[in-house]
C-alpha cells in the first residue's frame, strides 16, 4: 500500500470536489430556504457521522452515545441564546424579569450559578468544545486504561446518554426539560430566525464542517491514523510494539465528543431549538448508522450517509410514518449483513473500477497509477 | 431526610419500598436471565431483548382476552397457559432470528448490536401496526387482586407475590437446565471452546439455535409475568433494555449468580432512593453508581476467571 504524500488522493479528491460543489453551489441555488434549512439540520448530523469515522470507522470503538455530545454542544450553544432571548424587557410579565421562561414556570427566582457564565459568547464557545471535550476525556480515561472496550463501553456509553435524558428532563427548572430551549432568537443582536440569517448559517455551518473534514483527513493521514487503524485490527501487537493503546483510543474519542459538540452547537442556531430527544439512547443509536450507512471508512462516505438517511426520513415519515420504522429498522441489519462498508463500499466496488477502466481505455498510453484507489478510503 | 419520620414508620417504610423493589427485582431478574443466556454466554448483544419480552406480553393479553369471551369459567388459571404460550411464541421467533440473522454474525459482536436494534425497530413497528399504538392491560383473576395484611402499617399485593414465586421458580429451573442437564453442559461447552466442542461431536450451530431461543423464551416469560404488575405498549420493551444491560454487565457476565445479586442491589437501591427523591433523580444516583462502580471494576461483580 502506498501511503500518500499528497492530502487527497484523486479519488478522494473527486469526493471532495463533489461535495464542495453540491453543498455550496448546487443546494443553495436549487432549494428553498425552507428546504436548504432542512439540509443544514442534515448537515449537523454529518459532523456526528465524521466523528464516528474517526472513532468507530478508524479506532474500532463503537460509541453509542455521542447523542451525549451532541446534546452537550447543543445546549451549551441554546444556554447562551436563552439567556439573550430572555433579557429584562423581553420577560418583564415574568414574576422574575430576566430568568429564562422555564426558570420562572418552575418558581426559580435566580440564575443559577452554572448558568451565569453563559451570558459570555467567548465562553460558550469555548465551553461547546472543552465540556463534550472534558467529559469525553473523563469516561475514555476510566474505560481505556482499563482496557475496556467493545461491546462493554458500547454499553456504558448507552447508560451515560440514558442518565443525562434523564436529568435533563428531571430538572426541569435548570434545563427546561421534556419540551427544551425553545423561542431562542438573537444571537449578539443579530436574529437569526428570518430567511437571509438561516441561509448566511448554512454557510457558516458548511465552512465549519469542511474545517472538519480537514482535521479528520489530517489525522488520517498522519501516523496517528495508521496507529488508529493498526490498533482496531490488531490491539495488542501494537501494544508491545510500545504504543500506548489507551491514550490513542481516547485521542480518537474525544476527538468524535468535540465534532459531535459542533455539530449539536449548530443544531441550536440553525433548528431554532434543543431538547432532550436529541440526547438519549435512540438518536444516539441512529447516528451510528448515518456513519454506517455512508460507510464507516470514509470520510466523505459518512457525510452522505448522514444527508441521504436523513432526507429518506424527512420523505418518508411525512408520507408513510408507518414505514419508515420498517425502512430504518431494515437498513440496519441491510448495513450490517449485506454491505459492512455502507455505501463508499459499495462505490468502490462496483462504480469507481468502471470509472478507472473508462480513464484508462482513454489515455491507455499515459502512464497512470492505479495504486492510488487501494487507499481503502474510495470517495463517496 | 431521615428526620421528619419515627422509627416505626420508617420501618414500615423500609419494608413496603423494599417490597416493591422486590417487585422491581423479579423483573429485572427475569429479562436479565434472557440476556445473560444470550450475552454471557454466547456474547451476543440483543437489543431486541425487550422486544421478545413484549411478545410475551402482548400473547398473554390475547390469551386473557379468549379465556374471556369463550371461557370465563376458566379465567382464573388462563395464567399459566398464557405463560407457556408466551414462552413458545417468543422461544420460536429467536430460533428464528437466529437462524435468519445472528448466526451470520456471532464473530462481529458490535455489528449484532445493530442489527438487532434494527429488528427492535420493525418489531415495534410491527406490534404497533397490529395491536395498535395504545398500551394495554390484562385483567387479573379473582384470586390474584387485593394484598396480603402483614402488620397494620404494611400490606403486600397478591399479585406481586405471585410474580416474585414465579421469579424464584423460572431461576432454579434456568439454573437446572444450564448446570445439570445435558443439554446445558453442551451449551457451556460451546461457550468455552466451540472448536473442541465441535470436535468432540457436539452441533455447535444446534446448540446456538437452542441456546437463542431459551434465552428469547425466557423474555417471553418475563413479559408474560410484567403483564401482571403494568401494562404493555409497543414502546415498553425499550425502556428496560439499557437497566437490563446495565444489570448483566454489572453482575459480570456469564455468571447467573451475579446477574441476580445485581438485579437485587439496583432494584433495591433505585425503590428505596425513589421514596425519599424524585423517580427521575433516583434512577440517575442509581445508574451513574452503577457505571461509577463499572468504571472501577469492569468485570462486574462475580467475574469467572476464565484463561483467554
Amino acid at each position: 500500500m502506498i501511503i500518500n504524500s499528497r492530502f487527497f488522493n484523486r479519488s478522494e479528491l473527486t469526493g471532495f470536489v463533489v461535495l464542495a460543489a453540491v453543498l455550496f453551489v448546487i443546494l443553495p441555488l436549487s432549494l428553498d430556504v425552507f428546504r436548504l434549512n432542512l439540509v443544514a439540520k442534515y448537515l449537523t448530523y454529518a459532523f456526528v457521522a465524521l466523528g464516528l469515522v474517526l472513532c468507530w470507522g478508524y479506532g474500532g470503538i463503537l460509541s453509542l452515545g455521542q447523542g451525549v455530545f451532541f446534546g452537550l454542544g447543543g445546549y451549551c450553544m441554546a444556554m447562551f441564546l436563552k439567556l439573550e432571548a430572555s433579557s429584562v424587557e423581553n420577560t418583564k410579565i415574568q414574576s422574575t424579569p430576566g430568568i429564562p421562561d422555564f426558570m420562572d414556570w418552575n418558581q426559580i427566582t435566580s440564575l443559577p450559578l452554572f448558568w451565569q457564565p453563559f451570558h459570555s459568547l467567548t465562553f460558550t464557545i469555548l465551553a461547546i468544545i472543552l465540556v463534550p471535550g472534558l467529559f469525553a476525556l473523563i469516561i475514555g480515561t476510566a474505560m481505556f486504561k482499563r482496557r475496556v472496550g467493545g461491546t462493554y463501553f458500547a454499553i456504558i456509553t448507552q447508560a451515560v446518554a440514558a442518565i443525562l435524558t434523564i436529568l435533563i428532563v428531571g430538572q426541569q427548572g435548570y434545563t427546561g426539560g421534556i419540551n427544551g430551549m425553545t423561542d431562542l432568537r438573537t444571537l449578539k443582536g443579530w436574529d437569526i430566525r428570518p430567511d437571509h440569517a438561516k441561509v448566511i448559517l448554512y454557510f457558516v455551518e458548511v465552512v465549519l464542517l469542511f474545517a472538519c473534514i480537514g482535521i479528520a483527513q489530517f489525522i488520517r493521514l498522519t501516523k496517528l491514523g495508521r496507529i488508529l487503524v493498526a490498533m482496531r485490527e490488531q490491539e495488542d501487537r501494537v501494544r508491545f510494539s510500545g504504543y500506548s493503546v489507551a491514550n490513542f483510543k481516547i485521542f480518537a474519542f474525544c476527538m468524535a465528543a468535540v465534532f459531535a459538540a459542533i455539530g449539536g452547537a449548530m443544531f441550536a442556531l440553525n433548528v431554532g431549538f434543543m431538547s432532550p430527544s436529541f440526547v438519549g439512547i435512540v438518536p444516539s443509536i441512529e447516528m451510528v448508522i448515518y456513519t454506517a450507512v455512508g460507510g464507516r471508512m470514509s470520510i466523505f462516505g459518512a457525510i452522505w450517509g448522514a444527508i441521504l438517511v436523513n432526507f429518506a426520513k424527512t420523505s418518508l415519515s411525512e408520507s408513510f410514518p408507518q414505514l419508515w420504522l420498517f425502512g430504518l429498522g431494515a437498513l440496519f441489519i441491510a448495513v450490517v449483513l449485506a454491505f459492512p462498508n455502507g455505501l463508499s463500499g459499495l462505490w468502490a466496488d462496483y462504480v469507481q473500477p468502471r470509472i478507472d477502466r473508462l480513464f484508462a481505455s482513454r489515455k491507455a498510453k499515459a502512464d497512470w497509477n492505479g495504486n492510488s484507489v487501494a487507499d481503502g478510503a474510495p470517495a463517496e | 431526610m431521615f428526620g421528619d419520620y419515627s422509627l416505626g414508620d420508617l420501618g414500615s417504610i423500609f419494608v413496603m419500598q423494599g417490597f416493591a423493589g422486590l417487585i422491581l427485582f423479579s423483573v429485572y431478574v427475569l429479562m436479565a436471565l434472557g440476556l445473560a443466556i444470550i450475552f454471557g454466554q454466547m456474547g451476543v448483544i440483543n437489543m431486541a431483548h425487550g422486544e421478545f419480552m413484549i411478545l410475551g406480553a402482548y400473547v398473554t393479553w390475547m390469551t386473557s382476552n379468549l379465556f374471556q369471551t369463550y371461557m370465563p369459567s376458566l379465567f382464573g388459571g388462563y395464567f399459566f397457559l398464557a405463560m407457556i404460550l408466551a414462552f413458545v411464541a417468543s422461544g420460536a421467533l429467536g430460533m428464528l432470528v437466529e437462524w435468519v440473522l445472528i448466526r451470520h454474525l456471532y464473530k462481529r459482536p458490535l455489528d449484532t448490536l445493530l442489527a438487532t436494534w434494527g429488528l427492535s425497530l420493525m418489531l415495534q413497528q410491527a406490534y404497533r401496526s397490529v395491536f395498535g399504538a395504545r398500551e394495554v392491560g390484562v385483567e387479573l383473576p379473582q384470586w390474584m387482586l387485593g394484598s396480603l395484611h402483614v402488620t397494620d402499617s404494611i400490606e403486600v399485593p397478591i399479585n406481586g407475590v405471585f410474580v416474585m414465586c414465579l421469579t424464584v421458580l423460572i431461576t432454579i429451573s434456568v439454573a437446572y437446565v444450564l448446570y445439570m442437564s445435558r443439554w446445558g453442559r453442551q451449551v457451556r461447552a460451546v461457550v468455552q471452546n466451540r472448536i473442541m466442542a465441535g470436535a468432540v461431536g457436539i452441533n455447535t450451530e444446534k446448540v446456538d439455535r437452542y441456546t437463542f431461543g431459551l434465552g428469547c423464551g425466557i423474555a417471553g416469560v418475563a413479559g408474560s409475568a410484567f403483564t401482571m404488575i403494568g401494562s404493555t405498549g409497543p414502546t415498553s420493551g425499550q425502556l428496560y433494555i439499557v437497566d437490563t444491560f446495565l444489570v448483566v454487565v454489572f453482575g459480570g457476565a456469564a455468571s447467573l449468580l451475579g446477574t441476580i445479586a445485581s438485579a437485587f442491589s439496583i432494584s433495591q437501591t433505585q425503590s428505596t432512593l425513589e421514596f425519599f427523591m424524585s423517580g427521575s433523580m433516583a434512577k440517575v444516583l442509581t445508574l451513574l453508581a452503577v457505571v461509577g462502580i463499572l468504571m472501577l471494576r469492569p468485570q462486574g461483580l462475580f467475574a469467572l476467571k476464565v484463561r483467554k
